[in-house]
């Protein structure tokens, strides 16, 4: 199990390798469909938020205000990342991202730029929207909402031991390509 | 609230936080298949950890609540209108609740107006029979396993699919091979053999009403069911397409008629977040209990 905690340390993320398990604590950002679109536009991401040697979390949360009018995380899973696959790769450039979490991987272009500019993607378990939930220490604050709505906007997380694992890393390998040539293979063996 | 009213909330928060008990058996054993170690049981043990704190905090299993699909036996002279309203305000109420997230978008302008209601959803199917009891049944399926689903049109030259049994079979496999673990797996598979493009998916659906452990009537169809399961899980896709030995934890298949011009195989794909409950309901519109 790797430690990682933001921001985070180049080296350290060009060190991981596809399989690892990893634990992050700090900083997450959430964003999903409607900010990658925006920020591919030339959108500016709002004052307060700042990617460089973050983590990006593709997420789109159930949040429920408490009596005291904080904000409360009660359900908080990855969403699909292959839907980002079109402007991932220059936001992993143009903002210095680390690391991506998602689900079901993404595609060539973003493998790429992890290798480029020493990113990697990190798997977390799909539907677990509890367990992560949990490892939410606090939302720090939300960006864009009136634009995107809850689902769709920039939510700062305090996370704790958020686990993931390294399913496309810093050297170009990916989880997704491997096992999908070896499952193609066994099924074509099985027509 | 109506009684009615209270009745759909208390089904829509039970079936977003709890697993059905037959999921949740085929959960554990697949848990208990994989290798020790490795990071497929690792996401195994997260998904039953979760399933646990889903039910005990009363809050959504996965934070996409999904498409909100009601499916009604109902008497004959039942008021269908009524159910309609009670059901939309229903849904209004268990979003202000946190049972469902604000998760139904206007197509064309894009604005989410955080109730959940709209064109289409929910969408509620009607069933009248001659009897004297409601049964409502509930499927919240979200969108990361609807987004892998798929609709084949044979014969399939790509494929090799013909116009058969075996060709069924090659698609349905495909659609597994494609889904990877994109759609959130262990998954189930619904399929449905024939109809048109709209029923194909519709009764495609239909078939994750059915219990995981039931045996299909048809035996050439109970017979397909069980090769696509067992054959999907010797694929090494594994849960959340890490590797490793669970893919599948279900395949259930079903078929309707079709034109002689059309063959379509329509396979929907439901993740492990399987949420699907049902209630009978008394004269009273209270619930007098589970049907799963």
């Amino acid at each position: 199990m790797v430690k990682l905690k933001t921001p985070c340390d180049e080296a350290l993320i060009r060190s991981l390798k596809v399989g690892d398990p990893v634990e992050i604590s700090g900083t997450l950002f959430t964003g999903r469909d409607a900010v990658h679109k925006y920020l591919h536009e030339g959108g500016k991401l709002p004052s307060g938020v700042n990617l460089r040697n973050g983590i990006l979390y593709h997420c789109g949360p159930v949040v429920m205000k408490d009596e005291s009018g904080n904000w409360k995380v009660t359900a908080a899973g990855p969403t699909t990342s292959i839907r980002e696959e079109p402007y991932q790769g220059q936001i992993i450039k143009d903002f210095g991202l680390r690391g991506v979490i998602g689900k079901g991987g993404m595609g060539d272009r973003t493998l790429a730029a992890c290798k480029e500019f020493g990113c990697v993607y990190l798997h977390a378990v799909g539907g677990a929207a509890q367990v992560l939930a949990e490892c939410i220490k606090s939302v720090r604050n939300v960006y864009l909402m009136e634009n995107f709505g809850a689902p769709e906007a920039i939510w700062e997380f305090e996370v704790e031991g958020f686990p993931c694992v390294v399913t496309m890393d810093a050297n170009g390998n990916s989880l997704h390509k491997e096992v999908f040539a070896a499952s193609q293979q066994a099924l074509a063996a099985r027509l | 609230m109506t009684g009615l009213e209270h009745s759909l909330v208390e089904l829509i928060r039970r079936t977003s936080a709890e697993i059905p008990d037959d999921v949740q058996a085929a959960i554990l054993a697949s848990l208990e298949r994989e290798k020790k170690g490795t990071i497929a049981e690792s996401a195994m043990k997260i998904i039953e950890r979760n399933i646990q704190l889903a039910k005990q905090k009363s809050q959504p299993i996965c934070q996409d609540t999904g498409s909100i699909i009601f499916y009604l036996d109902c008497p004959v002279g039942f008021d269908q209108i009524a159910f309609e309203e009670a059901a939309k305000n229903a849904v209004r109420v268990a979003t202000k609740k946190g049972f469902l997230r604000q998760n139904s978008v206007d197509s064309l302008t894009g604005v989410n107006d955080g109730t959940n209601v709209g064109t289409g959803s929910p969408t509620i199917h009607f069933h009248q029979y001659r009897g004297p009891e409601t049964n409502v049944r509930l499927i919240l399926k979200g969108g990361g396993c609807e987004n892998v689903g798929a609709q084949y049109s044979l014969p399939s030259e790509k494929l090799k699919a013909n116009r058969d049994l075996n060709g069924c079979r090659k698609v349905i496999l495909d659609a597994v091979l494609q889904a990877q673990g994109k759609g959130c797996g262990p998954g189930i598979l619904g399929v449905c053999i024939g109809g048109d493009r709209a029923t194909g998916y519709e009764f495609s659906k239909q078939q994750f009403l059915r219990r995981l452990e039931d045996r299909n009537a048809v035996p050439e169809l109970d017979k397909l069911e069980e090769d696509v399961l067992n054959t999907a899980n010797e694929l090494g896709i594994g849960p959340m397409g890490f590797g490793g030995k669970t893919t599948l934890l279900g395949v259930k298949i079903c078929t309707a008629n079709r034109l002689p011009a059309s063959f379509f195989v329509s396979v929907s794909y439901m993740c492990w977040a399987y949420r699907r409950q049902g209630v009978k309901l008394n004269s009273n519109n209270e619930i007098d209990g589970w049907l799963y």
